[in-house]
């Protein structure tokens, strides 16, 4: 292998630093999600975060990293098989040729998106699904959903991004994709047995806090590093992070307030992620100020769209459709009214800030085909895993709890010098 | 020989101890138990979901005494216990068929 020397080391290192930050968010997620369950399943949803901290990877680079930043095979469908095992990564991506970071860093930041996402359909899926069919489930959705997706939109040869899509760091890839994939996942599960009449009350919120502010560090790494580069963009799309996510807590928390009179802690963590989830497209492509009224207006949205379940009857248990799906939807409809050149001279205007129709139209395209797709092939993989693997544990597993069932473990054990048996 | 039992909020334990050791009682046993009385339970929300809490914190004392202090011994309870907010709990008295000292075998009255 040849090593090019015309690499932006500065560059580089921000991307790098990028993606520890975004694989640091999917332990945050296990903790996010671990202390929202009863304490009989916390280990079984934290493992089926970190397991796709090791598949994700390995498919990844093998082929899932190529076949997305390849150069496209025909038609904006796919790419080829020239960077599989992480080969050929000498020359800059395919359309990406300003991009002064070493693009080995671009594909490892790029990693750990696909396994945050893959990740996150586990919230849907708790409580009740086999470990071996989560395994089997989030390795055929990555080739058969995440890699097209990131493909369209995320590499330049992509159809989507070819019509002028902008997406800073995956409102549609990973949050739009992974809320209704999930959603198509829970369709085919089916509902926690006894759900929504019985108790399921999270059990540690602490967990879930802290979960949040590792989610929240790393959101840093997962928007400012999709400017792959140190720049004003970059900046932009830090300070955004931060201002979305603060109001996204206030508006969770002031609807509660008005709602059921007591503002919530996992209220104040969910509103602070929905906040990032909306800004996750526009990060690097509005204002500041926008980015306040956003975050503010998801909070409140994202608040309503997790009670919606109750009325549907469908068991997304710890809400990846109405925080992720909806929240990204909000974030592409969001872009496409207020994106404004004055932040990112690459970026779009939107139809509020007298951009016209067209790109106002795409981005809702670039929503509704990835809510459509993502849920339309995760559920033809959910049905064909069903029939033929089975997803779900027996009733007397789910009973006594997926820790013992699937890892024979248990999270606590609260053994002191007094301890009976 | 008669063993008393006393359903009670968490918070008034320490104080039930002193006052029968106070009293010269020699041995008691808590646990932790839940329930519910005319207090009932309370409702906790996560994300807009309800969830009802039937049974309320409650510590369970139990201690064994000979025949003529129970009443003394009760009174005592209860005047300790009582906050006169609802839920401050309930005590009872069961006779005790016999007793035994693991220690040394000593039975009844001698093992209390």
């Amino acid at each position: 292998m040849t090593i090019a020397a015309t690499w932006n080391t500065a560059d580089t290192l921000w991307v790098l630093l990028g993606a520890a930050l975004v694989l640091f968010m999917t332990p945050g997620l296990a903790l996010f999600y671990g202390g929202m369950v009863r304490s009989k399943n916390v280990l079984s949803i934290m493992m089926n975060n970190f397991i796709a901290i090791g598949v994700i990877t390995v498919l990844f680079v093998a082929l899932g990293g190529s076949l997305i930043f390849d150069a496209d095979l025909g038609g904006g469908l796919l790419g080829g098989l020239h960077l599989a095992g992480l080969s050929g990564l000498s020359h800059a991506l395919p359309g990406l040729s300003s991009v002064a970071a070493d693009p080995m860093a671009i594909m490892v930041f790029q990693m750990m998106f696909a396994i945050i996402t893959a990740a996150l359909i586990s919230g849907g899926t708790a409580d009740r699904i086999k470990f071996p069919a989560f395994v089997a489930l989030i390795a055929l959705w990555f080739f058969l959903v995440y890699v097209p997706l990131a493909h369209w939109v995320f590499s330049p040869t992509g159809w989507l991004a070819h019509l002028g899509v902008l997406d800073f760091a995956g409102g549609t890839v990973v949050e739009i994709n992974s809320g209704f994939s999930t959603l198509a996942v829970v369709l085919v599960l089916g509902k926690r047995r006894g759900w929504p009449g019985e108790a399921m009350a999270p059990h540690s919120v602490p967990l879930s806090l802290l979960g949040a502010g590792i989610l929240w560090f790393g959101w840093f790494g997962f928007n400012a590093g999709s400017s792959l580069g140190v720049n004003h963009v970059a900046v932009v799309a830090f300070t955004n992070t931060q201002l979305a996510a603060a109001t996204g807590l206030l508006g969770w928390v002031i609807f509660e307030k008005f709602k059921e009179k007591y503002p919530t802690t996992l209220g104040a963590a969910s509103g602070a992620v929905a906040g990032m989830v909306a800004i996750t497209p526009c990060a690097g492509f509005i204002t500041p100020l926008a980015a306040l009224g956003l975050g503010l207006v998801a909070g409140v949205v994202c608040a309503v769209a997790v009670r919606v379940k109750f009325r549907f009857r469908y068991d997304d248990s710890l809400d990846v459709l109405g925080v992720h799906g909806i929240g990204g939807l909000l974030g592409m409809v969001t872009l496409g009214l207020l994106a404004t050149k004055s932040v990112n001279a690459a970026g779009g205007e939107g139809l509020f800030v007298g951009g016209g129709f067209h790109f106002f139209s795409v981005e809702l395209l670039a929503a509704v085909v990835t809510a459509v797709f993502a849920f339309t092939v995760t559920y033809v993989i959910a049905k064909v895993l069903d029939l033929t693997m089975g997803l779900r544990v027996s009733q007397e597993a789910e009973y006594t709890g997926l820790d013992l069932s699937e890892h024979a473990e248990s999270a606590y054990s609260h053994g002191g010098s007094g301890r009976i048996g | 020989m008669k063993l008393i039992v006393a359903v009670v909020k968490p918070f008034v334990v320490a104080k039930i101890k002193d006052a029968l050791q106070e009293a010269g009682v020699l041995g008691m046993t808590v646990s932790e138990a839940h329930g519910f009385g005319r207090q009932r339970g309370h409702t906790e929300v996560y994300r807009g979901g309800e969830y009802e809490v039937d049974f309320v914190p409650k510590a369970r004392i139990e201690i064994m005494v000979s025949d003529e202090r129970v009443d003394e011994l009760v009174a005592l309870i209860v005047d300790t216990a009582r906050t006169g907010t609802i839920g401050d709990g309930k005590v009872w008295v069961m006779p005790l068929a016999t007793t035994v000292r693991v220690r040394t075998g000593e039975r009844g009255a001698d093992a209390l």
